[in-house]
């Protein structure tokens, strides 16, 4: 792992934000440009967005533990999982879709190419969304993600992770990341986890918060997004516009 | 310098189709029969180091629509908006790389108070591999803003070819053809935006 080359091109904030080559996890070296991003102004096209975008979501859509259509419940231990969206200035961002997708308990996602002898559950797809509300937060109901093996290097083993993606108020806020749990020794070993310096890995964590914590029902975590850029602009008032 | 802790991008792994690619969130026709403005199909392939197909990439679009007005809230230029048309497009690829989008032909757009831009679309490629995504641009071949357009002025000459679809006629419909290179030979011009 000390030979792992670590490429200069990086989209973004280049403190914060990971490189395209990180040989360490190995999918990157086919796939990371090797000729410098062009630089050039921001234009309208990239300070606006498409917003909410999809039109039907239900509150069931952020309950994982319920949502998979058969009447039956997730195995698992039952957590909550909430934060709020944030700009740069620390401002909420309302009315965005989040977007999440996790393995099950068992660290099994329910996905063709995932093929491991982990068991399925039947009553969990592993799939939910929502918008954010006035004052930023999403909220899930779900159930810890299981770790699991993958054929990175030998005996890979990806941390439990949830998958975030968040579209934001313009195309520059486009976010696709992974919120991890707390103290789990798994984070020194994975290479994406650890193609993010320290000390902003750490962001990508989430706090437990017994004040999320529902007594007889589920363990609490919050964990807040900032995006980048101020956000001028507010979409929950689009409504009323058109 | 803002005062909030910008999150760090992740891949988005090998996985994400069944939540950011189920039915209803898959959008590859843009359009409704009544949307106005010249029907246009995009089709292309997205490719990595080697030339092979990257079979597990998402790719989403972001354009303004037939008069050039974006439906965003920061646009409220006297432009009229179209009730059929957001602008928004997420397609995945298939086993040999590929993706395709039924749109418009996007208006031009403002560069600054001064210029404008030649009709463009915003790609955006997601894929296991890449930890961050890739920003690149669609401008049309046959498009004859393009040799005043202020941000391809900015690409290097011989990369230019990159971002231009090429464009075919197949049954007597228009397509263009936009491959994107993540790496090597041909590689897409990406922007750090």
């Amino acid at each position: 792992m000390d030979t792992t080359t670590i490429g200069e091109i990086i989209r973004g904030d280049r403190e914060v934000f990971p490189p395209y080559l990180y040989s360490a996890y190995r999918a990157t070296i086919k796939r990371s440009p090797h000729l410098p991003l062009l630089e050039v102004p921001l234009t309208l096209t990239e300070l606006t967005g498409p917003g909410p975008a999809i039109s039907e979501i239900t509150p069931e859509d952020a309950d994982l533990t319920r949502n998979a259509g058969t009447g039956g419940e997730a195995i698992g231990q039952r957590i909550i999982v909430t934060g709020r969206v944030l700009d740069e200035n620390g401002d909420p961002v309302p009315n965005t879709l989040v977007e999440v997708w996790q393995a099950n308990a068992a660290g099994r996602y329910l996905h063709k190419r995932d093929t491991w002898p982990g068991p399925l559950d039947p009553n969990f797809l592993g799939i939910g969304r929502c918008l954010t509300n006035e004052e930023g937060v999403y909220r899930f109901l779900t159930i810890h993600p299981g770790a699991y093996p993958w054929k990175n290097d030998p005996n890979a083993w990806r941390p439990s992770h949830i998958h975030f993606s968040i579209l934001g108020p313009s195309s520059r806020t486009r976010l696709i990341t992974q919120m991890y749990f707390p103290g789990d020794p798994l984070h020194a070993l994975d290479p994406i986890m650890n193609a993010v310096p320290e000390p902003y890995r750490s962001r990508m964590i989430a706090t437990y918060d017994h004040s999320v914590t529902e007594p007889e029902w589920a363990l609490g975590y919050r964990w807040d997004i900032v995006l980048r850029g101020p956000n001028a602009t507010p979409f929950g008032e689009r409504k009323e516009n058109e | 310098m803002g005062k909030a802790p910008v999150t760090p991008t992740q891949t988005v792994g090998p996985f994400f189709h069944p939540c950011l690619l189920r039915p209803d969130a898959v959008i590859t026709t843009l359009i409704k029969p009544e949307t106005e403005g010249t029907r246009i199909r995009i089709e292309g392939r997205v490719l990595d180091g080697d030339g092979l197909p990257v079979d597990d990439a998402m790719v989403e679009i972001w354009q303004a629509n037939h008069y050039g007005r974006y439906r965003h809230p920061l646009d409220q230029r006297p432009l009229p908006l179209d009730p059929t048309f957001i602008g928004f497009g997420r397609t995945g690829t298939d086993e040999e790389g590929r993706y395709w989008f039924e749109t418009i032909k996007p208006g031009v757009v403002p560069f600054d108070d001064q210029q404008d831009q030649a009709p463009h679309i915003l790609v955006m490629v997601f894929a296991r591999g890449l930890l961050n995504h890739v920003v690149t641009r669609i401008y049309f071949e046959d498009e004859p803003a393009n040799a005043s357009d202020p941000i391809l002025q900015r690409v290097p000459e011989e990369r230019r070819g990159t971002l231009i679809a090429r464009r075919e006629e197949v049954d007597g419909s228009v397509v263009y053809r936009f491959d994107i290179r993540l790496q090597g030979e041909g590689e897409t011009v990406f922007f750090d935006v």
